[in-house]
């Protein structure tokens, strides 16, 4: 039987001056009608470009086939001419992307969004179209197809959006579907949804799916075979139960090994001095306006938790659960509504800026996004010296002060003179980290600190901030979606949804004994789940995937 | 602990903003052009004829006959008052672009860093760009006089509000990145965090902006001279000239046109420059062009 996509050989160069010849080298893989095939890797790993390469969208300036061939249905497309990939493209071939926001148009309605592949591809009438429309609406489960046919995206929650992308891009019956990192920017729950509607809709028309991620949960879920990619070539591929039981190449091993088990490991109580503590912590969004016409979103709902010298807290939730808005509130950067905010007896509330300034520096935070979180145009010293320079150390001392820092963290102290553009995202959270402790501070905020790392990175910032932790006897107020993650470096956990913290406790019985249904929620949609955690637990370090 | 040594590439510092802009073509020809066009406002009146020398003897003449550009209806020496009229034009563009870069980063600033001064900035910004900069030279000149200085203002003031909304966007989402707020955490003063981290953001933008407001306040400054509510008549500047050469175009059209091609050409090197400074230093466009 002839594979629905066959590539051969397949070399993409990139231009000159790039830290690399070539952006993928002499690969090779094929995908099987009713078939899901996995692409993994991290970043930089070739995945996308391949993916984008198929399609025929990969950017004609900077990439160029060079040797090899894709083959759709035995046909080689590399040659082909941009009408017929154009052809090919939504009758042939669909691609779905990452963010359903940008794939879909924001000023038109997503039903005739759907519509217009029909419009493009065939020469239905108009009655027709729209029933086909309709027809593909219900086949992706969304509710009222009638009446959201004329809804606009952003009326769409994330999820429902990226439904209407996959009914657009089903809606011709393509033979190959490809899914690049589809299910990144949903939440856990909603991805599970996703992911179990991809692998529906693959099972019951037998095409052959693309399905490139970075995340081994996924991969467990969903795939059939694993093609693992590192530094644009393949180093590994096979059938799933293989590339995950029993991986041969260490780059794969490395990746598993990475990967934080669900189970989180036995964690003495902590007894040091509390360092930090919220009581009724409230932020509302918006106002009801003098006659109360206006909108109010409570952000954050009657918050209380207290973090001790030496213990971790997470604050675990989807995205709008209020997690990040309790960092902000705590740190100041916005204006809790009303509560207190103690650190160590001060209450930093409601107290004036000209007061807080000098409370700042027992509080401390790290953000999400290694990129923006230094300033591009000052060099790593002067970020880092610029906080105790505030506080009145002399600027020699607080520049020797960051070199301890800096090795520490585990670059090179000579770095203070680069600037951040010369660092990759994992070395420049090491910088933020640095920057944090050059502060002394008794409380660090690490929000979303590693979700924007590859999985081995994040494994070294983990470890990191484990250690900073334990020198510096910081309380740690770690913020994340990623229950991996929380299970791994998180004393004690509390649950937010929708700004109300639902569930708190020691990490451990909070896995291992959900009270709340939305926790169970959560630990059962987490990606991977059924496939590596049900294993009594044992499975740590071993296939735990992300 | 975690030990990894960083494989640091030895890429060069980032290059100065200068340096990226001298690569642009457009910079370096228009920029070219202008530095020339500035070296004659300079020194070209020390070699050329007074430009107020009055020669009732010869009224009128055409180019080559008396004088590079011929005579005026005083048979004062047109090509001496274009070459001396360029200083006036220059200096008026270039004032105008500094002052109202000035006020308007500030304002800019201010406006968007500070939520509560927003609204008020804004509205006032709202009203100043409601007044067209005509209407408001030839009231200034009817309260106090045609000076240059009421000229100046009088193009300012209309400016102020387009440069204060460009600098207000670019610090409305500088602000919210985490780097100023990593700023704000580490308890570096308000004044320090604009200073530092804000304004350094502006200054592409505003670079840009300021060939714009340059060229159009040239133009503006000659129509002001033309319509007779601009600097003093007995000034040559190159408004002034045509304002003068109105009366008799139809037979000696090189009045007119001698200045007019003068300040033709010397708006379009300040908008080549500006066209490839914006080419070159907004990222955006940078990034599809290289």
């Amino acid at each position: 039987m002839t594979p629905i996509l066959d590539i051969e050989n397949l070399s993409v160069s990139l231009p000159k001056g790039a830290d690399r010849p070539f952006a993928i080298q002499d690969i090779t893989f094929s995908v099987n009608a009713g078939e899901i095939v996995c692409v993994v890797g991290e970043s930089g790993s070739g995945k996308s470009v391949t993916s984008f390469t198929v399609m025929g969208l990969h950017d004609k300036r900077a990439l160029t086939p060079v040797a090899g061939e894709i083959r759709l249905e035995g046909k080689n497309i590399l040659g082909a001419s941009a009408a017929e990939i154009r052809r090919l493209r939504g009758e042939k071939m669909a691609m779905i992307f990452q963010e359903p926001m940008t794939a879909l148009n924001p000023v038109a309605p997503v039903g005739q969004q759907i519509g217009e592949m029909l419009e493009i591809h065939t020469n239905f009438g108009a009655a027709k179209r729209k029933a086909k429309v309709l027809q593909a609406m219900r086949d992706v489960h969304l509710p009222d197809p009638e009446k959201m046919y004329h809804s606009f995206p952003h009326q769409l929650s994330g999820g429902q959006r990226q439904r209407i992308v996959i009914a657009m891009s089903l809606v011709l019956e393509p033979v190959l579907l490809i899914a690049d990192e589809p299910t990144t920017a949903l939440d856990v729950t909603t991805q599970a949804q996703i992911l179990a509607l991809i692998k529906e809709l693959q099972t019951r028309r037998g095409m052959g799916v693309l399905f490139i991620t970075h995340d081994f949960g996924v991969v467990a879920d969903i795939a059939d075979r694993v093609v693992v990619m590192q530094n644009g070539q393949i180093v590994e591929q096979g059938p799933v139960a293989q590339v995950l039981g029993n991986p041969t190449h260490p780059y794969t091993k490395m990746l598993i090994n990475a990967v934080p088990s669900m189970t989180p490991p036995s964690r003495a109580p902590v007894a040091g001095p509390v360092a930090l503590s919220a009581a009724n912590l409230n932020k509302q969004y918006g106002s009801l306006g003098l006659l109360g016409g206006g909108r109010v979103v409570n952000a954050a709902n009657d918050v209380n938790f207290q973090v001790r010298r030496g213990e971790t807290l997470g604050i675990v939730g989807e995205s709008g659960s209020g997690k990040s808005t309790v960092a902000r509130c705590v740190m100041r950067l916005i204006d809790p509504t009303s509560g207190e905010v103690l650190i160590g007896d001060t209450n930093i509330a409601t107290i004036a800026e000209s007061q807080l300034r000098q409370h700042r520096r027992d509080i401390q935070i790290v953000f999400q996004d290694p990129y923006r979180s230094l300033n591009p145009r000052r060099t790593v010293g002067q970020s880092i010296t610029e906080g105790p320079v505030n506080f009145g150390v002399s600027p020699a001392e607080a520049l020797e002060r960051a070199r301890r820092l800096m090795s520490i963290v585990g670059l090179a102290p000579e770095a203070l003179d680069r600037f951040p553009h010369q660092f990759s995202g994992g070395q420049r959270q090491r910088i933020c980290i640095a920057r944090a402790l050059a502060m002394e501070p008794m409380v660090l905020i690490a929000d979303e600190a590693v979700s924007a790392l590859d999985v081995s990175v994040q494994a070294q910032v983990l470890d990191l901030l484990e250690d900073v932790k334990e020198k510096f006897d910081l309380a740690m107020l770690f913020i994340t979606h990623d229950l991996r993650v929380a299970a791994q470096i998180c004393d004690r956990i509390m649950v937010m949804q929708k700004g109300i913290v639902v569930e708190s406790g020691p990490t451990a019985q909070v896995f291992a004994n959900p009270q709340h249904p939305y926790t169970r929620a959560l630990l059962s949609a987490a990606p991977g789940h059924s496939t590596f955690d049900s294993k009594g637990g044992a499975s740590a370090g071993q296939a735990a995937p992300l | 602990m975690v030990q990894n040594a960083p494989t640091l590439p030895q890429t060069p510092e980032q290059p100065s903003i200068w340096r990226i802009a001298l690569r642009n073509r457009s910079v370096f020809w228009g920029g070219l052009m202008l530095v020339i066009i500035a070296l004659v406002a300079l020194t070209g009146g020390l070699f050329t004829a007074d430009p107020m020398d009055i020669n009732p003897m010869s009224r009128l003449k055409p180019p080559g006959e008396h004088g590079l550009f011929g005579t005026d209806q005083l048979g004062r020496d047109v090509f001496s008052r274009v070459i001396n009229g360029a200083r006036i034009s220059l200096t008026v563009g270039t004032a105008v672009a500094v002052i109202s870069i000035a006020i308007g980063l500030f304002l800019g600033l201010v406006a968007g860093y500070f939520r509560y001064m927003d609204a008020l900035i804004m509205r006032v910004m709202d009203g100043l760009m409601s007044i067209p900069a005509i209407l408001l030279a030839i009231a200034l000149i009817s309260l106090s006089g045609a000076t240059l200085l009421t000229v100046v203002a009088a193009i300012v003031i209309p400016e102020i509000p387009r440069v204060v909304r460009l600098v207000r966007s670019v610090v409305l989402t500088v602000r919210e990145e985490p780097y100023v707020e990593a700023a704000i955490a580490a308890g570096t003063k308000t004044w320090l965090i604009m200073g530092r981290h804000v304004l350094p953001n502006t200054i592409a933008p505003l670079i840009v902006q300021a060939t714009y407001v340059c060229g159009s306040a040239m133009l503006t400054e000659a129509i002001l001279g033309f319509l007779g509510a601009g600097i003093p008549p007995e000034i040559p500047s190159w408004g002034n000239i045509m304002s003068e050469g109105r009366t008799f175009f139809q037979l000696t059209p090189w009045i007119i046109f001698f200045p007019g091609a003068a300040l033709a050409v010397t708006v379009l090197a300040v908008n080549i420059v500006g066209d490839g400074l914006r080419d070159s230093l907004d990222p955006r466009i940078a990034r599809t062009m290289r």
